[in-house]
């Protein structure tokens, strides 16, 4: 990580009883493109408030570039915001819009209109300057919103879900147009979504929140892959879980006995004996008929089939497991040889230990 | 057709005759030639409101109503929109209270607010007086101004006024920048509906004014249980013509402002 | 999500008005009560005269009748005219709108005045009607219950068409539909589906007509017969007549209180705010 331009320690905020955010440290460099994911009401959407200055901190401090941000109000902070549905002054014109946060900072009326000329041809709107607000649509509106809130050149860009409001498409393709400007322009990115797709595209580091606390930080791969609590794993892609008790550790790996004996990586703290649970992704997992041979030293368990869902290029195979518990197997469609295998039928499903990690218990 | 949607169409027509004819009678009386009240009137003339015009006794009624309407106007507007923005902003637990206390001269009968203000204004001097009308009216416009300023407050995106602060905007420049233009046409409807309260107010004008200070309305009472002299029905075409021009002007700035209308 | 306003700032925006209110209105509207009781000595013979006389009962018993004809006559008006606003062309919804809202915004004592000119024994009601030969004798329309209610209603009628109109628009037709689907004929749709969804603006808009008849004044003194006053018109009588501070007091407070009841119950059940324009 290069400088680290925002510092957060210790934030706390606490709404009468309820702890909305739970003492959040963390660090941004200079440049970087950090996510808060996490579920409605998990505290990242209060942490960037508090960022904006919308809320005040009930204990905790800020930096940014090393100066305290705690005792400055919110139209002294210089960052850039770009609000959920945009928060477009609905009775300024586009150009009226992008150049407000110039004309507060009293720059030359000359000066303003080459730098809102400017800014409104890099987000693709150069002709739009004169429409209001209503006449454009959603992604003209975020593309407008994104342009105000980069014009005066904030050191740090905050967006509360901006693509929250687009249909899919759209959705997609602004995202590849965030990366880009983030990228050409060079501007640190705090980012606030609950679509982990989104976080995992767009950010080089995702800080997952849960409860009002930061649940894990990492790079997208390394959340993905290596999931450190079982809140992680499961809130990020699909996986898999199968509960069981572990039975022994060694350096990196561990056994848990569940519905059969199953191995895989263990996170820190583990220790044998414990509750716990082995998640596994269903891409990473093989199916077959019972009576085929698992390669040597996989995981298998034995259950049935219970639903397939045709997915296009993919199915899901739902099998449960004699122990009750569901797992969901992911088979691309140029993958032959289980014609066989219909509702009901007896199933082996197998994966390699690398593949999978033992977590603690939810 | 069926026989209750024929009943429904004739209960709409007579409604709307009820409603309009009465006006318009008014209106058409107004321009009467003839020399005493009479309908049809045998043809057109101005000589009522000439009359009107040059009778001292109501222009300077004319002129006393107007004299109470502007500073009322003005003060309502600047009070009620204060108070609705102070409502709407505070997290305060007793601003449910508040409200209620600045809408009761709404809901208290007239008659009792003219009575109470009228014993009470004899005893501070307001009794027959400019200031004493225009407190008076003042009072009575404030809950209007409140409640369509304080509705339009609410419709406006807090996100704004965040948006407008995050982009460097102090408070009054977000005010005066964000907030105000947007609920612009709400304070001026408040301002309209204020000055026609005022001009057509007349039971606690009536408790509180005295012949020589004597608002337009006062004085169309007094005359009005002598004689119904067309000069009243020219009087009451006036009336009748500011409203209609608050009324369209108000609309014509909702419409411009693109915001929707009353109903 | 903007930080809580300060304490000062807030009190700032609200005092002018507050203050305002405090001072030119609860203080008279306390002083009057106040008057009620200890006038011309302390004690509740106000309210006992007020309460307990023959003649100021037929006076309550007047105005809750005329409250009463009037919320019935304007529910009767008003509902085929809230229904034809709502399901009317664009065109002529607007139309009707506005004409209601016109009179609406018009001074009281220019739409009374009108009914006089209208309702007297040689006015243009009765000129017509002689005229077409449908009487012989001019009607007594004037100076009577008659005149007070054609007055009263014509006014009024605002105030039950807009509750009624704003429930009856948010009515989804697919009910009424659905009604029809299941095998309900026209009258039935309407009085199981219909009637019983546009509940609450009759409730609403029967309560305002009501509670603001009770109080008034200028339509009565003027329309009206000398004998049948309404409430309104007695505590003027006693205080510009006789001066009888005690008395009218006393019947202010009964018509606040009544009045206040009122209010409370609508808002009670039917989360009704007062925004309405009493006189």
């Amino acid at each position: 990580m290069s400088n680290t331009l925002l510092e957060l320690s210790t934030l706390r905020k606490e709404f009468g009883a309820v702890v909305a955010v739970d003492d959040v440290s963390l660090k941004v460099g200079d440049g970087e493109f950090v996510t808060f994911l996490g579920p409605s009401g998990s505290g990242k959407t209060t942490t960037l408030m508090m960022v904006a200055g919308f809320q005040k901190a009930t204990s905790g401090s800020m930096t940014l570039g090393g100066q305290p941000l705690d005792p400055l109000p919110p139209y002294k902070r210089d960052i850039g915001m770009v609000f959920q549905h945009y928060a477009l002054f609905p009775h300024m014109t586009v150009l009226k819009n992008v150049a407000f946060p110039l004309e507060m900072r009293k720059i030359a009326t000359a000066e303003i209109a080459r730098r809102v000329d400017e800014v409104l041809k890099l987000v693709g709107l150069p002709d739009h300057g004169e429409r209001y607000p209503k006449q454009l649509s959603g992604g003209q509106q975020q593309r407008v919103a994104l342009a105000r809130a980069m014009v005066f050149e904030p050191r740090l860009l905050l967006m509360d879900e901006p693509l929250g409001a687009l249909d899919k498409n759209l959705r997609e393709h602004m995202q590849i147009e965030i990366m880009r400007l983030h990228r050409d322009l060079g501007i640190t990115v705090l980012y606030v979504t609950h679509d982990q797709e989104e976080a995992l595209v767009m950010s080089d580091r995702i800080v997952v929140f849960n409860e009002g606390g930061i649940e894990q930080v990492g790079t997208p791969d390394e959340l993905y892959e290596n999931p450190g609590t079982r809140f992680v794993a499961g809130f990020i892609g699909e996986t898999n879980f199968v509960n069981g008790r572990i039975s022994s550790v060694s350096k990196h790996m561990a056994q848990l006995d569940g519905p059969a004996v199953l191995r895989g990586r263990i996170s820190e703290g583990l220790n044998s004996g414990t509750a716990a649970s082995i998640a596994v992704r269903p891409e990473r997992m093989r199916i077959s008929l019972p009576e085929e041979k698992a390669p040597p030293g996989a995981n298998t368990v034995t259950g049935h089939v219970t639903d397939i869902v045709y997915l296009g290029r993919s199915r899901n195979y739902i099998a449960r497991l004699n122990d009750g518990s569901e797992m969901t197997v992911l088979v691309q469609a140029n993958v032959h040889g289980l014609e066989a295998v219909g509702v009901g039928a007896e199933v082996q499903l197998s994966w390699r230990p690398e593949d999978s990690k033992i977590l603690a218990a939810g | 057709m069926t026989m209750w949607t024929w009943i429904r169409v004739m209960v709409c027509a007579l409604v709307v005759i009820y409603m309009l004819v009465p006006l318009a009678i008014v209106l058409i009386i107004s321009f009467s030639s003839a020399p005493f009240l009479t309908f049809p009137p045998p043809g057109l003339s101005l000589q009522w409101y000439d009359k009107f015009f040059s009778d001292p006794a109501w222009v300077r009624s004319l002129l006393v109503s107007l004299q109470v309407m502007v500073p009322t106007a003005i003060m309502a507007t600047v009070c009620g929109t204060a108070a609705a923005l102070g409502l709407s902003r505070s997290a305060f637990r007793g601003a449910a209270l508040i409200n209620g206390i600045l809408m009761a001269p709404l809901v208290v009968p007239v008659i009792i607010t003219a009575a109470a203000m009228f014993g009470v204004f004899r005893v501070w001097g307001l009794y027959g007086t400019l200031p004493g009308l225009v407190l008076a009216h003042t009072i009575l416009t404030i809950p209007y101004v409140l409640s369509t300023v304080g509705a339009s407050v609410q419709l406006v995106d807090r996100r704004l006024e965040d948006a407008a602060a995050n982009l460097g905007a102090r408070p009054w420049t977000t005010f005066r920048r964000v907030t105000l233009p947007l609920i612009f046409p709400a304070v001026l409807s408040g301002l309209l509906f204020s000055m026609v309260i005022s001009f057509d107010e007349l039971i606690v004008s009536l408790f509180i004014s005295t012949p020589t200070v004597r608002p337009v309305t006062v004085q169309m009472w007094s005359n009005i249980r002598g004689d119904t002299d067309p000069t009243i029905a020219a009087i009451a075409t006036l009336l009748f013509l500011f409203s209609l021009a608050a009324l369209l002007t108000e609309a014509l700035a909702r419409r411009k402002s693109g915001q929707p209308d009353v109903l | 999500m903007l930080a809580r306003m300060k304490a000062d700032r807030f009190m700032l925006l609200i005092a002018p008005a507050v203050g305002l209110i405090l001072i030119a209105f609860a203080y008279p509207v306390f002083w009057l009560l106040l008057r009620s009781f200890s006038d011309p000595v302390w004690g509740l013979h106000n309210y006992g005269t007020a309460l307990g006389s023959f003649i100021y009962l037929k006076v309550l018993w007047n105005t809750v009748s005329i409250a009463g004809s009037t919320t019935a006559l304007c529910l009767l008006l008003g509902y085929p005219m809230a229904y034809s606003m709502v399901h009317s062309a664009a065109l002529v919804k607007k139309l009707l709108i506005f004409v209601v809202l016109i009179p609406f915004w018009t001074s009281i004592l220019v739409r009374t005045f009108a009914w006089m000119i209208l309702l007297q024994p040689n006015g243009i009601i009765n000129d017509m009607l002689i005229g077409i030969g449908l009487i012989d004798a001019p009607l007594d329309l004037i100076f009577n219950r008659t005149g007070v209610l054609i007055g009263m209603v014509q006014i009024l009628l605002p105030f039950m068409i807009f509750p009624l109109f704003s429930v009856m628009a948010r009515i989804d037709t697919s009910y009424v539909l659905a009604a029809s689907n299941l095998g309900a004929p026209p009258v039935k749709q309407f009085f199981r589906v219909y009637l019983p969804l546009s509940l609450p603006g009759i409730v609403t808009g029967s309560m305002l007509v009501f509670i603001i008849s009770l109080g008034y004044f200028i339509t009565p003194a003027l329309l009206g017969g000398r004998t049948d006053i309404m409430i309104a018109q007695l505590i003027e009588q006693n205080i510009s007549e006789f001066g009888n501070w005690g008395l009218s007091s006393a019947l202010a407070i009964v018509l606040l209180v009544g009045t206040g009841l009122m209010f409370g119950i609508v808002h009670k059940v039917f989360k009704v705010g007062p925004d309405v324009r009493t006189t």
